[in-house]
Formats: C-alpha cells, structure tokens, sequence
C-alpha cells in the first residue's frame, strides 16, 4: 500500500515540477520575445519554414473540408428547405472553428514535430551547449524567432484555410449540388460578423505560440540519444493537439 | 586562474565528483585524464558554468561563476573557448558560417575583417578551401580542426578541449595535438584538455591531473604523473586489466 502511495506521490510531484518548467519556459520565452524578439532574417525563415512550406496542406485540407461541409450542410439543411443557408453554415463553422483548429493542427504535424526534431537533434550534439559556451542565449537564437512566427504565420494560414475552404464548399454546394450561388454569398455576407473573423483570428495567434511553445520545450529538454529525440517529437505532437483543443473550448467560452 | 574547491555533483543516486580539488594555472596547458565514465567532461561543463555543482566553489580569475545571474555568467564566459568532443558545430551552417558565427555576433568587425579573420583562423588549424561545406561533409578530424577554429577566432583566454582527439587515426591525432602546442604557444591561452590518449597527452600538456572515483587523485607535471607509484595512477598510464581499476 505505502509503495503504491509513494509511486502516486512520486508521480504527482514530477507532473506538477514538468508543469512548473513548461510554466517557466513560456515565461522565459515571452519576455525574450519583448525584450529582444532575433533578427528579422531569423524570423523570416521560420516564417518560410512554419508557414509557406505548410501551404499546399493547408490548402488540401481546406478544399476537402469545406468539401465536406458542403455536402454535409446542404442535405442537413435540405431537409428544413434552407439550402440557401448553406455558405452561412459553411463560412461560420471555418471562420470560427475548424478553420483555426485544423489549421493548427496541421502545423502542429508538419512543423510542431520538425521544431521539436531540430531542437532535440541540437541538444543532443552539444550545439545548444556550444551557443551557451560562446555567452549567447539560446532563446535569442533558436526559441524566440519560431515563437515570432508561429504567432504571425498561423492567423495567416487559417484565413488563406478560411477562404479555400469556403470555395470547397461553393464548388460542392453550387457546382455539384445545385445551390443558388447568389444565395450561397449573400447569406454569408450577411450572417458572418467583424466578431466571427477576430475571434478565428485570435484562436490562430494563440495556438500559435502553443504549437512554438511545446515545440521548442520538448525538443530543448529532450532525453538521451535518437530514442530521446523520437519520444520528445511524439509527445510534442500528442501534447500540443490536446492542449490546441482544450485550449479552444475555453477560448471560444470565452469568446462567445 | 581556475580554482574548484570541494565540488560535488550527482546525477539521481549516482555521485559523479565528490568533494573535488583542483587549480588550473594560467596560462599552461593542464590535462584531465581518468577512466572513462569518471566525470572529466562533467568538470569541464562546471568550469564553463554548463553544470552547477551540488556544492562546493568554482572560480575563474578570483571570480565565484556560482549563483550569477545568466548575464553574468555570460559575461565570464567571453574569457573561454570550447571545442567539444564531437565538435559540436552548427549543422544548418556551412564551415565559413560555424567560424564567423562568434565574430559576428560577439563584435563590431565589418564583413571583409570577419572574412579575413575566418580564414586566417582556418588555415591556422590546416584547413584550405572547405569553407562552403557543411558538417556533415566533413571527416571527424575535420570537424574538429574547424571546432578548433571556432573555438580560438575570438582570442580567449582559456579553451577547454573535450577529448579533442578520440575516433581519430594517430595521425589525424598527432595533427591534432601538434594544432593545440602551436595555437597555444601562438595565442598563450590557458588550456584544459581532457583526454584518454596517454601517452602522447603527456607531450603537450605542462600539467597533469588524473581524476578518480569523483577526486583529483594526482597533480603535477608530466613527469611526475609518469613516475607516480599509485597504483590506480600506474595502472591507468600502462593500461593494465590488473589493478584497482575495475572495467564497468
């Protein structure tokens, strides 16, 4: 019994020491971020890395989502006889949540597990230990510039997902299935509000600095060797869609 | 000067130095041999402020590097040069690049200095026209010559060398070896080399000191290591399986 307690003990003091050093790590790395963000060459290549190189996913992801919830929407609303709702439907369901979601979880897979993969490598091989030797702050160079653009490049990609997505939707909703194309815009001009598109806005730039925060946090603090590396991209994978999620129920209780 | 005073340092339940002892003169090469396993690259990542003691003292020119702030800290670290055992060099950076990297953002050189400078700094370690390659092009003796570039390009005063010479051929060993006498006697640092390579550590090194079970067994000059009648010294320096040194 006294060995079962102390292994609850023993784990429940190292979740909240992990939760403590997660913690310690965004707040190290904002102030960073305020007090000297890294070079605008530095950023502009994680910008490329983060979200140009993720725009043909992101777009395949798009079209075929919107896709769906063409065809999803039209024969749920054609069965109240309000097909002409359908862009409404469709333009509200991206812009306001699965637009930032998915999009962040695409990133998260693309770039969130290569963040974690490079830094762990970097760990490993001494190469952070080696910035350090030379008195420069790791975060100014490997942390910070990911966190810039990962806060700048994800609102950016979940509007271009946004809009393919909503063009999904036109071409199964109007093209295939018949929808007045007129009505397909107009009542999403209607419906959709300056509110809708900042709160999207806002969840895109937040999961941002999530997926750069687990990123850089578990591949700075990677274990030993490859084995250490590939367990710290896994679990920066896993914990990031989790948190991303989570992280949108209480932002959109918030933002209602 | 560097002075460790009873350090101690542990990884969960394994004790790696206990109660360790040891000054490292100015100016002098100083070598740290020892079994592996025994923590002689842990001593090296303390001097440097990479590792924080348990307990005890580390100082650099009279200076504590314990308990600083990382600016500080940092502050100190501008006296010292690292090359690591794998050379540590930035893989997403080309040869040129790992070597400029200190100069351009430790000082004000315009492009054509940092230019000259780079190249200077690799042709002292025998490097011609591999500027444009990346790590992963490199041999290990290469990647070492250029981690040895980097390390002195900015003039420290101290460089600390982890096993600066192991997986290489006796050749490429010798190249090394010879590269720290002449660099050394070049720019006068102070430098720490830990190494297993015995006996040709004892060709360049101007003091030795043998660390054991988490001390500093033995200091003193080659010579003296070499004449010691310890016998876990003894059996280090000859290589003998009998003897108090156990493998494992």
């Amino acid at each position: 019994m006294s060995v079962l307690i102390q292994s609850i003990g023993r784990h429940t003091l190292s979740f909240v020491q992990e939760l403590g050093r997660m913690g310690g790590f965004l707040l190290y790395s904002c102030y960073m971020i305020a007090r000297r963000p890294g070079s605008p060459i530095h950023i502009l290549k994680q910008i490329q890395f983060i979200g140009a190189k993720s725009l043909f996913v992101i777009f395949l992801t798009a079209a075929f989502t919107g896709m769906v919830l063409g065809l999803q929407g039209y024969y749920s609303l054609a069965k109240f006889g309000s097909e002409g709702m359908l862009g409404t439907a469709v333009a509200l369901s991206l812009i306001r949540e699965l637009g930032p979601v998915l999009s962040a979880l695409m990133v998260t897979g693309r770039a969130g597990s290569a963040i974690t993969a490079e830094i762990g490598i970097m760990r490993i091989t001494e190469q952070i230990d080696a910035l350090e030797t030379m008195a420069l702050d790791p975060f100014k160079y490997l942390i910070t510039p990911k966190f810039v653009a990962a806060m700048l490049a994800l609102p950016l990609l979940c509007a271009i997902f946004d809009v393919v997505g909503i063009y999904g939707g036109w071409l199964v909703g109007v093209k295939l299935l018949g929808v007045n194309p007129g009505a397909y815009f107009y009542e999403m001009e209607k419906s959709v509000v300056w509110r809708d598109v900042y709160s999207g806005m806002i969840k895109s730039f937040s999961f941002g600095m999530i997926v750069a925060w687990i990123g850089c946090y578990k591949g700075y603090f990677s274990g030993h060797g490859a084995e250490g590396v590939s367990r710290a991209t896994t679990e920066s994978v896993v914990l990031t869609s989790v948190l991303i999620l989570v992280w949108d129920y209480f932002l959109t209780s918030i933002l209602l | 000067m560097i002075k460790l005073t009873d350090v101690h340092k542990s990884f969960g339940a394994q004790k790696v130095l206990n109660g360790l002892n040891l000054e490292i003169p100015e100016g002098m090469i100083t070598a740290i041999i020892g079994p592996s396993g025994e923590g002689k690259s842990v001593l090296l990542k303390h001097i440097i402020g990479l590792l924080q003691p348990d307990s005890g003292r580390i100082e650099v020119d009279g200076e504590s590097i314990l308990g600083l702030r990382r600016s500080q800290l940092n502050r100190i670290r501008e006296k010292f040069g690292m090359l690591f055992q794998n050379a540590a060099l930035f893989d997403s950076m080309n040869v040129f690049e790992n070597v400029a990297f200190p100069l351009q953002e430790k000082t004000k050189l315009t492009r054509d200095e940092i230019h000259r400078r780079v190249l200077t700094a690799l042709e002292d370690v025998g490097l011609k026209n591999v500027e444009d390659k990346f790590p992963d092009e490199l041999s290990g003796g290469m990647k070492k010559r250029v981690g040895l570039a980097r390390a002195v390009v900015l003039n420290p005063k101290i460089i600390l060398f982890d096993e600066p010479t192991t997986g290489l051929d006796p050749v490429i060993k010798r190249a090394i070896h010879h590269l720290i006498r002449e660099t050394h006697t070049k720019f006068g640092y102070t430098a720490v080399i830990v190494s297993h390579e015995i006996p040709e550590i004892f060709d360049i090194a101007q003091n030795v000191a043998m660390l054991y079970k988490g001390e500093i067994l033995q200091h003193g000059t080659p010579d003296e290591i070499q004449a010691s009648s310890h016998p876990v010294v003894r059996q280090f320096i000859s290589g003998s399986l009998d003897g108090p040194i156990h493998l494992g």
